[in-house]
């Protein structure tokens, strides 16, 4: 799958909040087809890179091309239109609390396609009971549990069948039974929708599990891309400190750069 | 020290020029996008509107036209003018008394109320997924509000209107003793339709500012829990000052 050109192309993308560089020249490809996982510690920009693919925050500098077209002069009614074919699943999982957990994931169904309500409501019901929520169409967002509005959040994201998914730690937070049904049904998803997803995580089990390739970020970096068995073997003492959870000492970084 | 005060002084001057184009831009931006307007989600927030600011805006105007009458009818007694009270008590506050006061006290009420429902939206990331559903926040989100309050003001303004010259009355009649004849056809001879219409008009215009003040301050949230309590101040305070500026002006233009 990687002879293809790439569905999100990244080249010297840099981002910063006034004086802060969050992310200093990166380099990153999303091919057609695969999960790549984005890891690293929290606060390093890995909700960031995913914000500059959504069109959510405008590079700094640096450019992103999606499907061959360069996006980052891209005005809000065009990114529109790359975004239907894009599904989000958010860090806090963003339900609107006005609406019911149903309405929410029904929500880009009833915008952007014809359907009627009873195929909507289906889909809901089927939706729902993908992510082990049964019966919960008519509660309010406030009523749920935090892993509960994360797992609504992943239906809302599916429902449009989007043709790249974006995953913003789908699994924290969640149980370890849970956490492995959502890192299956995100594999699952990728297989039989043969969708490309972005899946950011500090949550290496399910890194493991559900991609196909992973980035390590760190220090505004890039520090090591590969396979799954490449990451797992890895010799670069920043990756391995953090797979094994140890802290990162100041001495591995210097072999780093 | 000097410069540093100087430093501050200029940023802040700064950072309010570029705020104030960003809020035109939202203006232009909510004009644009008013076709985009959802009925029924525009008559909901009508009716909340209207139930939430309704019962405040009768009680503050029916005390304003009540003190008006207090002030007016005693003086205007001593002075042989008591056929005058009715119409001076309408035509203020038709002209300026309900329109700024009614604009204060939906400011405070559904101006702090959208700040802080769109600000939350905002920091809890609901306007990012918003944006990434190709849903427009400014469709989805301003134009509905904007819409309704710049049609509800007038619809408050008149039955502000209405409790305000009953309150009027019944200070003139039971305190100063003016008869209930002469109160209504001093209201007849003295005040004009116009007199209200440019109320009206005044109301819109000001519900048009705190729309979008309101959304603006929401949508610009600063993150984090306490980023929703500074939009909402910051709201509140820059609608009403917004509100007398620009009330000076309209009178010119309405009533010279
Ligand atoms: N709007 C903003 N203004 C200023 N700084 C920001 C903004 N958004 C993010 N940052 C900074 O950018 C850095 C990266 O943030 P980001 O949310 O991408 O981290 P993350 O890797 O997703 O962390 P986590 O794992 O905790 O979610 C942080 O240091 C944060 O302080
Ligand atoms: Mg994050």
């Amino acid at each position: 799958m990687y002879e293809k050109e790439p569905v999100i192309k990244i080249r010297k993308l840099k981002i910063a909040f006034g004086s802060k560089v969050v992310l200093d020249e990166i380099d990153l490809d999303l091919y057609p087809g695969e999960t790549l996982a984005v890891i690293g510690p929290s606060g390093t920009g890995k909700s960031t890179v995913l914000k500059v693919m959504t069109g959510l925050l405008a590079p700094t500098s640096g450019s992103v091309v999606i499907q061959g077209r360069e996006v980052s002069g891209f005005g809000e009614a065009e990114w529109d239109e790359l975004r239907k074919f894009m599904g989000v699943v958010f860090q806090y999982s963003a339900l609107f609390d006005f609406l019911t957990v149903g309405e929410n994931v029904a929500f880009g169904l009833r915008r952007h396609f014809n359907l009627s309500e009873e195929e909507i409501q289906a889909k809901v019901t089927d939706l729902l009971q993908m992510v082990g929520l049964p019966d919960t169409a008519k509660m309010m967002p406030s009523e749920l549990s935090g892993g509960m509005k994360k797992r609504v959040g992943l239906a809302r994201a599916l429902a449009m069948q989007p043709q790249i998914v974006f995953y913003d730690e789908p699994t924290a937070g969640l149980d370890p039974v849970m956490t492995m049904t959502i890192s299956r049904l995100i594999r699952k998803t990728q297989q039989q929708l043969g969708v490309a997803s972005l899946l950011v995580t500090h949550d290496m089990e399910s890194a493991f599990l559900a991609a196909d390739r992973i980035a390590m970020l760190y220090n505004g970096r890039i520090v090591q891309v590969g396979t799954v068995p490449e990451i797992k073997n890895s010799t670069n003492p920043v990756v391995r400190a953090f797979i094994s959870g140890q802290e990162l000492k100041k001495e591995d970084l210097n072999g780093k750069q | 020290m000097f410069q540093s005060i100087c430093e501050a002084i200029g940023k802040k001057i700064i950072n309010g020029c570029a705020a104030a184009g960003r809020m035109s831009m939202l203006f232009m931006e909510t004009i644009k996008r008013l076709k985009d307007a959802d009925m029924k989600e525009v008559f909901r927030q009508m009716a909340l509107l209207g139930a939430d600011s309704l019962p405040i805006v009768l009680m503050t105007i029916l005390c304003t036209g009540m003190v008006f009458s207090v002030q007016t009818a005693k003086e205007f007694v001593r002075f042989g003018a008591a056929s005058s009270v009715g119409g001076i008590v309408a035509i203020a506050m038709a002209r300026e008394l309900v329109p700024v006061l009614t604009g204060v006290v939906v400011a405070g009420r559904i101006g702090a109320a959208i700040a802080a429902e769109i600000g939350t939206m905002k920091v809890t990331e609901q306007v990012d997924a918003l944006r990434v559903m190709a849903a427009n926040p400014v469709s989805f989100l301003v134009v509905p509000r904007f819409i309704a309050i710049v049609l509800m003001m007038p619809v408050l303004v008149v039955f502000a209107n209405l409790i305000g010259n009953i309150g009027g009355w019944v200070v003139a009649h039971y305190y100063a003793g003016i008869g209930t004849f002469t109160y209504e056809n001093s209201i007849k001879v003295l005040a004009e339709t116009y007199d209200m219409v440019g109320g009206m008009i005044k109301s819109s215009v000001f519900g048009a500012i705190i729309a979008i003040v309101g959304c603006y301050k929401g949508l610009n949230a600063p993150n984090g829990a306490e980023g929703v309590g500074l939009a909402t101040t910051a709201s509140v305070v820059l609608s009403i000052i917004l509100i007398f500026i620009t009330n000076y002006f309209l009178s010119i233009l309405l009533y010279v």
